[in-house]
């Protein structure tokens, strides 16, 4: 067995057995990296002096106590929308390409404390905005499964360095769907935490009231141990809330499990639809109860979040006017000020980022705004209420994370509409706030289906129970 | 189908600039995006409250006092921008 093979409580024992040392287990990772981040280019920058410096510091900790935190020497990779203080932050956009970040964030001051190893920043669709990677500025991320496939976006390089074992574990933010999708595609475990309970201090906005940062790791152990330690009230960011985690027993005789049928139609892939519903089978002879429901207003989630995330995406992408951060381009002296803003943008903003901008522009402008924002603010509000009846009745609701297998690069680039669509599974789930996981369900052929396990507002405990459960049974 | 012209007018208020061919492109794209939204026409909202944010959060307010200096930040903060003179970010001229 490999030391990049290990999980993090593995890890744990063998740096209390003394097996290994976590400089031992981060060189273990570069060598992958170094050798298998030319073909995937899961990463966009990697930090092997800084990284073999925070184990060489883990190590001291680990020589001088019995006590040290889970997450002490563990190699993680961190998606290139969160901040990690001196180190370049650019989103996978050329309007940062220079952009040097002035501090951490918040979930990286968290991880710091707890003796976490950095190995770099992951590849991501510029600005999280895509569903496949191929959006960066700086060149798509392969799936490790099979590298004529898209790993899913937009956090496709953090899935992809857990998937290809270039990290331990890694983090990435889900506007809606960008840790579920990329995790289904590359066969790992992704959560979306429910919104508000991760601080967005330090994370690059897309849409504020629907990004949240989320853990990918091997298997759903893990990305609990990471979970818990992001979460918390941070005076930072306002939104955020006062939550722990606390974990409790679990029977899956009592766990009871609505299966929306609006999310089995027509346009879904068969194979898909076969591995989805064989997991549920298999939930069911378990002992689960399984009970069919409805989400009546599901068709309307993608339309209404495809108003509301690109709305919130012009106010967000106006503060880079090329004067503030980073990049500035080469533009006439004699030009003004407005031409100047044209030019900048013009030239550093990708063809999707300027393709979400205008059409929320649009969508809030004059005579457009009741029409199609506001309408899709209240449309936000059924889908809610949709998701606040089903749980009345059901503790958790069971769905394909994505339409479609992972789809080979270039497939859906030239078509946006077509690729939205990959989302359309996962965006109400961001509209209402609640955490979902995505893990591994089944295979076909060499690619992988993920199951989504939606639950309750900050009711992570059940959706890391019943995931750990259903991953015993998959 | 949009027209040119209001492609030209969302670009300027987004102070985004577009080539020519670009223009014709998103009076494409924008179009058929726009057409898939016509979807929301169906759903039925009448008397229901809109949504802005999932989590219902009250307004965090706080004291308005600034708390210490870090001068060490506030220049590395500066320092992002490109074109700066004396802890000043330089600008072209507004007016």
């Amino acid at each position: 067995m490999e030391l990049t093979d290990l999980t993090i409580s593995q890890i744990h024992k063998g740096f209390i057995g003394k097996d290994f040392s976590a400089l031992d287990l981060t060189d273990a990772y570069l060598k992958r990296i170094e050798k298998l981040n030319k073909k995937i280019f899961a990463f966009l920058s990697v930090f092997p002096n800084e990284a073999r410096l925070q184990a060489k510091r883990a190590d001291e900790t680990i020589n001088s106590t019995k006590n040290f935190p889970l997450l002490t020497g563990i190699p993680i990779a961190i998606k290139d929308n969160i901040l990690i203080e001196g180190q370049k932050c650019t989103s996978a956009s050329k309007i940062l390409e220079n952009y040097i970040a002035p501090y951490n964030a918040t979930v990286i001051e968290k991880l710091s404390r707890q003796g976490a190893v950095f190995l770099g920043k992951t590849n991501l669709d510029e600005f999280a905005m895509g569903s496949s990677t191929e959006n960066s500025a700086f060149g798509p991320t392969r799936n490790p499964l099979d590298e004529e496939r898209v790993p899913g976006g937009s956090s496709g390089g953090s899935a992809a360095a857990v998937a290809g074992e270039l990290a331990c574990c890694a983090l990435g933010s889900d506007t809606g769907g960008s840790i579920r999708q990329p995790a289904s595609f590359c066969g790992v475990v992704g959560l979306k935490p429910t919104y508000g309970e991760v601080s967005r201090y330090g994370l690059m906005a897309t849409a504020s009231s629907l990004d949240q940062i989320g853990p990918f790791a091997k298997n759903v152990e893990d990305a609990k141990i990471v979970f818990k330690e992001i979460v918390g009230k941070d005076p930072l960011d306002s939104t955020s809330i006062d939550y722990k985690f606390i974990d409790s027993d679990f029977d899956i005789k009592n766990l009871k499990i609505g299966i929306p049928k609006e999310y089995f139609i027509k346009g879904i892939d068969k194979d898909v639809e076969k591995v989805i519903k064989e997991a549920i089978n298999k939930i069911e002879k378990a002992g689960a109860k399984i009970e069919e429901i409805s989400l009546p207003n599901t068709e309307y989630g993608l339309a209404a979040y495809y108003i509301i995330m690109p709305s919130e995406v012009s106010a967000n992408m106006a503060r880079y006017d090329g004067i503030r951060f980073g990049r500035t381009p080469e533009i006439k002296k004699e030009s003004d000020l407005f031409s100047y803003y044209l030019s900048s943008r013009e030239q550093g903003f990708g063809e999707e980022v300027r393709r979400r901008i205008m059409l929320g522009v649009y969508t809030l402008s004059a005579g457009y705004y009741d029409a199609y924002y506001l309408k899709a603010q209240k449309v936000r509000t059924l889908i809610r209420e949709d998701f606040n009846k089903a749980f009345k009745k059901v503790d958790i609701i069971l769905t394909p994370v994505s339409p479609t297998l992972p789809f080979k690069l270039g497939e859906k680039i030239k078509d946006p509409l077509e690729m939205y669509l990959s989302d359309i599974f996962t965006v109400s789930i961001n509209l209402a706030g609640l955490p979902a996981m995505s893990i591994p369900a089944g295979q076909v052929g060499k690619l992988s289906v993920g199951l989504q396990i939606i639950g309750k507002p900050f009711d992570e405990k059940t959706i890391f129970n019943a995931g750990q459960k259903f991953q015993e049974l998959l | 189908m949009l027209s040119k012209e209001e492609v030209e007018h969302i670009s300027k208020l987004a102070r985004l600039g577009i080539s020519k061919e670009e223009k014709k492109k998103f009076q494409k794209e924008l179009s058929s995006i726009l057409d898939y939204m016509e979807k929301l026409k169906k759903a039925d909202v009448s008397n229901i409250k809109p949504t802005s944010h999932s989590v219902l959060a009250e307004n965090e307010v706080r004291t308005d006092e600034p708390k210490g200096k870090n001068e060490e930040l506030a220049k590395r903060l500066a320092d992002a921008a490109n074109d700066k003179k004396e802890g000043f970010i330089r600008v072209k001229a507004v007016f």
